[in-house]
């Protein structure tokens, strides 16, 4: 049936002369890898075939009618209006038929809902606009955000086509790695507006409220990459925040979990070297166009309005350690990016706004005194 | 001046018909002037939110942004909303209701004639200022016409417009809600009980209430937004001990009855108009007042079906699953009465009697994803993405927007005393009706296939549907300005046929407005009827 429908589709699809871009397009909601999700694909199609079953009913009978019962045919109407056993009847068997749906639903609510019994937790927290991913049992933390290819397309008038993009506006700089085979806890919460973490795949989606806390959970068979999108509306660049995640094999995620620890040692090695101004720009230049490029502009030109240029901005061209402060405990929309961006980044972008975009300030900071500051002691190794 | 004179000024305007000049429009206090003011305003709005939507779908043509920035896509995609519901759909409803309600029960005119007027220029000045926000500092509101915080209290300067925008909105429903309920409960014909009312009559009385108990809900719920954004309140902040998730109960407290305005009357008019092409009264007359009642009811303890994936209690779940659900069927009764309607009558298919099939037919469609989405675990998936859109645009374009061209078509007659061109009208129809589901079809794919809505660019695997949908989005707009010809052509004169009092054959039988002239006289039945239609009892 469902080939038949593809097959349909795709000969509309060649008559209009359209080809299709992509091989793969569905008509119908996808079965996912999880129980879960095929348990909901099952239920979808339930529903889908009583609504067929009784549309055909509905409008069969009225297309008869219009065929047959009408004035040009010579049709006298008849004038009856009323006949209480059929009314009694199409009260009582809908009821029926609404009992046998509800009864599956239900079962499927409870299966979803139950988070009992995880082995482990990951923290998802929406930001505008990337995810925030945490592993609360080995402390790997680390930010996803849409990939530069796609970046570079979607701007507006990029003229760049999106079909030379592999998983275009589908693809993350990071993305989350669970194993497969394990009751997988989800805690949701956001750092700032409402989001929506959903992966077709897992059958769900779950709203990510600032201040509060939602539980889901996913249990994966089938190693693979799986992609999704942010689903609540959550300002200029919602739609520019997708979900990947890869699943993979016990082995091959401890690997992953080591790989990470040993790059999160590296990092926190990083911070205490001292970096060259040129060091530090090159860094900025790829960390300022994952966070902040999104509202500032490409070219720091802002959104007049709604957000600041940084170009020749009394900010950016001031004092350093009064952006640095800006920036680390944000202002308004502004996140505090003291909480998001590593030491060396943080040096980094700030050093990258005052020397580019147009500003040429000339001095820059370490990451030793981002730290500093991030604990409150003052910088004390600013060099020009 | 003496009293003398006074009296016989009183008389005067009373009985010679309305006031000279463009003047007549801003004074007058006349059902069928302000009704007809409703009704071009409302068409003027619903060209401008079609031309909004436009805009998104020339931006959805292809993947990648080629002509609008997200910001702006996103206030495009609020703005349709707003002007579609709150300046097209509710204003033509109260603009037919103000036109026939007074001529379906015998009155002469509206209870409270002085609100009438104030009621319908509120709704230009709460429309003008929400209109206003988009030529302001940051955009128009770009959060989604449910203007969820914390989202919503990052708009810029537009934010308290949009809000006071809302609170005339709301004082403006809510005063034709209570003119329509004293009208129907003072003013009808000797004889005609309120089981005798026509449907439309009935279905606006049941949504009148429904708008005095909800839009002062809404009201309260964008106050509060203000507050918390300028007077430092936390109704909706986690950090001062309140919760951005209280909004969206408000509001859908508000907005599923909302949804309903929108559709009651349109049941009302359908109810009407199939009878008279199915030569044959409408059966289960009483039921469907039933129904109709029940779906009202219904409406309010269902809210949070819009909101399954917030991450509510399992209890919660599951009762607002069952409660969604057992909407299914007084609305299946409603659909299963139309469909015996015309069985076994004698039918023809004028202009508004197509429209008002295809209505029964699309309605239905849009019930049928309603119901699947009524599901609580398979909202899930169809939660956010375009298969809602699909869903929702199916019971409000071919729907609502279907029976108001049918009501358009079956009362022009009556109204302007000319016959509009039958075949520009079937025209229109068919172009309406293929192009409608060329535009709204696919989007179900889009949606099932993991297409979320309300972003400006999609992922390349979308693109194929969306430029179908654009494709039918195109033409669908293009043929609306068919029917605004129509309208013009009609009101100039039309075919140029003479009318009769009925119109329609038998059409007498059914409502009182047919015993009328077309036109009707200024003042509709300045003595009451005698004779009450009771075909349907």
């Amino acid at each position: 049936m469902k080939k038949a429908k593809q097959l349909f589709a795709g000969l509309i699809l060649t008559a209009l002369g359209l080809g299709t871009a992509q091989a793969e397009y569905t008509l119908n909601l996808m079965k996912g890898v999880t129980k879960v999700s095929n348990d909901l694909y099952n239920l979808h199609m339930l529903i889908l075939w009583i609504c067929v079953f009784i549309g055909i009913g509905v409008f069969g009978t009225m297309f008869y009618s219009i065929y047959h019962h009408r004035k040009s045919r010579g049709h006298k109407a008849e004038q009856f209006h009323e006949n209480t056993t059929v009314e009694i009847a199409w009260t009582i068997i809908p009821t029926l038929i609404l009992i046998g749906m509800a009864i599956p639903a239900t079962k499927a609510m409870i299966e979803l809902d139950n988070v009992q019994e995880s082995e482990m937790s990951i923290k998802v927290t929406g930001h505008q606009w990337k995810w925030e991913y945490d592993y609360l049992d080995n402390g790997i933390h680390f930010f996803s955000s849409l990939d530069e290819a796609s970046n570079k397309v979607r701007q507006v008038g990029s003229g760049l086509d999106p079909r030379s993009v592999p998983n275009y506006l589908l693809n993350v700089d990071k993305p989350l790695v669970i194993p497969t085979k394990k009751k997988i806890r989800f805690v949701f919460t956001s750092a700032d507006v409402i989001h929506s973490w959903w992966v077709p795949d897992l059958g769900w989606k779950k709203d990510t409220n600032p201040g509060f806390i939602n539980e889901s959970w996913t249990s994966v068979d089938e190693p693979g990459t799986y992609r999704g999108q942010c689903t609540e509306l959550c300002g200029k660049d919602h739609g520019f925040m997708p979900i990947v995640v890869i699943a993979m094999n016990e082995p091959e995620y401890n690997a992953w979990v080591e790989q990470q620890k040993a790059a999160a040692a590296a990092e926190a090695g990083s911070a205490s070297k001292q970096w060259t101004k040129e060091e530090l720009v090159a860094k900025g230049k790829a960390v300022y166009e994952t966070s902040c490029s999104s509202c500032h502009m490409p070219d720091g030109a802002g959104l007049p309005g709604t957000f600041p240029a940084l170009k020749a901005s009394p900010m950016v061209t001031g004092d350093i350690n009064a952006q640095v402060k800006l920036v680390l405990n944000g202002k308004g929309m502004m996140p505090a990016f003291g909480k998001v961006l590593s030491t060396v980044d943080f040096a980094a972008v700030v050093t990258y706004t005052r020397n580019s975009l147009g500003n040429s300030v000339g001095d820059s900071i370490q990451p030793s005194a981002i730290q500093a500051l991030q604990s409150g002691t003052p910088a004390a190794d600013k060099n020009e | 001046m003496s009293a003398v004179v006074a009296e016989h000024d009183d008389h005067h305007d009373h009985d010679h018909g309305p006031a000279k000049g463009f003047l007549r429009w801003i004074i007058t206090t006349n059902h069928k002037d302000i009704g007809t003011l409703y009704l071009v305003f409302a068409l003027a709005m619903f060209f401008v939110g079609g031309t909004m939507a436009m805009i998104i779908r020339a931006e959805l043509f292809e993947p990648g942004m080629q002509f609008v920035n997200p910001q702006f896509f996103n206030s495009m995609t609020t703005m349709h909303a707003l002007v579609m519901v709150f300046g097209a759909v509710m204003p033509a409803f109260v603009g037919l209701a103000n036109w026939m309600i007074p001529m379906m029960i015998g009155a002469p005119d509206m209870a409270l004639p002085r609100m009438n007027n104030m009621s319908f220029w509120l709704l230009v000045a709460g429309v003008l200022l929400l209109a206003s926000t988009l030529f302001m500092e940051g955009g128009a509101p770009a959060s989604g016409w449910t203007l969820y915080p914390p989202l919503v209290l990052q708009t810029g300067k537009a934010l308290p417009f949009a809000i006071f925008s809302v609170h005339l909105l709301g004082i403006s429903s809510i005063m034709g809600a209570i003119n329509i309920i004293a009208t129907i409960f003072n003013m009808r014909a000797p004889g005609m009980t309120l089981m005798k009312m026509p449907m439309f009559v009935w279905t606006w009385l049941i949504t009148a209430f429904l708008l005095i108990a909800i839009m002062p809900v809404f009201a309260g719920a964008v106050t509060m937004l203000l507050t918390d954004r300028f007077f430092d309140t936390s109704f909706f902040d986690a950090a001062g001990g309140g919760d951005p998730v209280l909004y969206q109960h408000i509001f859908w407290f508000f907005g599923h009855p909302e949804v309903y305005v929108m559709i009651l009357p349109t049941f009302g008019v359908a109810s009407t108009i199939i009878p008279v092409f199915a030569r044959k009264p409408l059966f289960g007359y009483s039921s469907m007042v039933h129904a109709t009642a029940a779906i009202a009811f219904l409406s309010f303890i269902v809210w949070a079906h819009h909101m399954f994936t917030v991450g509510m209690p399992i209890a919660g779940e599951l009762y607002f699953m069952y409660a969604t659900m057992l909407i299914a069927i007084p609305t299946g009764v409603k659909v299963f009465n139309w469909t015996a309607t015309m069985w076994k009558g004698s039918m023809t298919f004028e202009t508004p009697m197509l429209f008002s099939i295809s209505f029964v037919v699309l309605f239905t469609m849009g019930g049928f994803t309603g119901l699947m989405m009524a599901v609580a675990p398979v909202d899930f998936q169809y939660h956010d993405t375009y298969f809602i859109v699909a869903h929702f645009h199916y019971t409000l374009v071919p729907a609502s927007i279907f029976i108001l061209m049918a009501a358009g078509y079956f009362w022009l007659p009556k109204w302007t005393g000319h016959m509009y061109d039958e075949r520009i009208g079937r025209l229109h129809f068919w172009l309406s009706v293929i192009s409608v589901n060329v535009l709204f079809f696919p989007q179900h794919f889009l949606g099932l296939a993991g297409m979320p809505r309300r972003i400006p660019d999609y992922a390349v695997q979308f693109a194929d549907w969306n430029m179908i949908s654009s494709i039918g989005g195109f033409i669908f707009g293009a043929s609306q300005l068919l029917f605004l010809y129509i309208v013009i052509h009609t009101i100039k004169g039309g075919t140029g046929e003479k009318v009769t009092a009925e119109v329609w054959e038998d059409a007498a039988k059914h409502s009182l407005e047919w015993t009328l002239p077309s036109p009707p006289p200024y003042h509709s039945f300045t003595t009451p009827p005698t004779v009450i239609p009771t075909e349907h009892l």
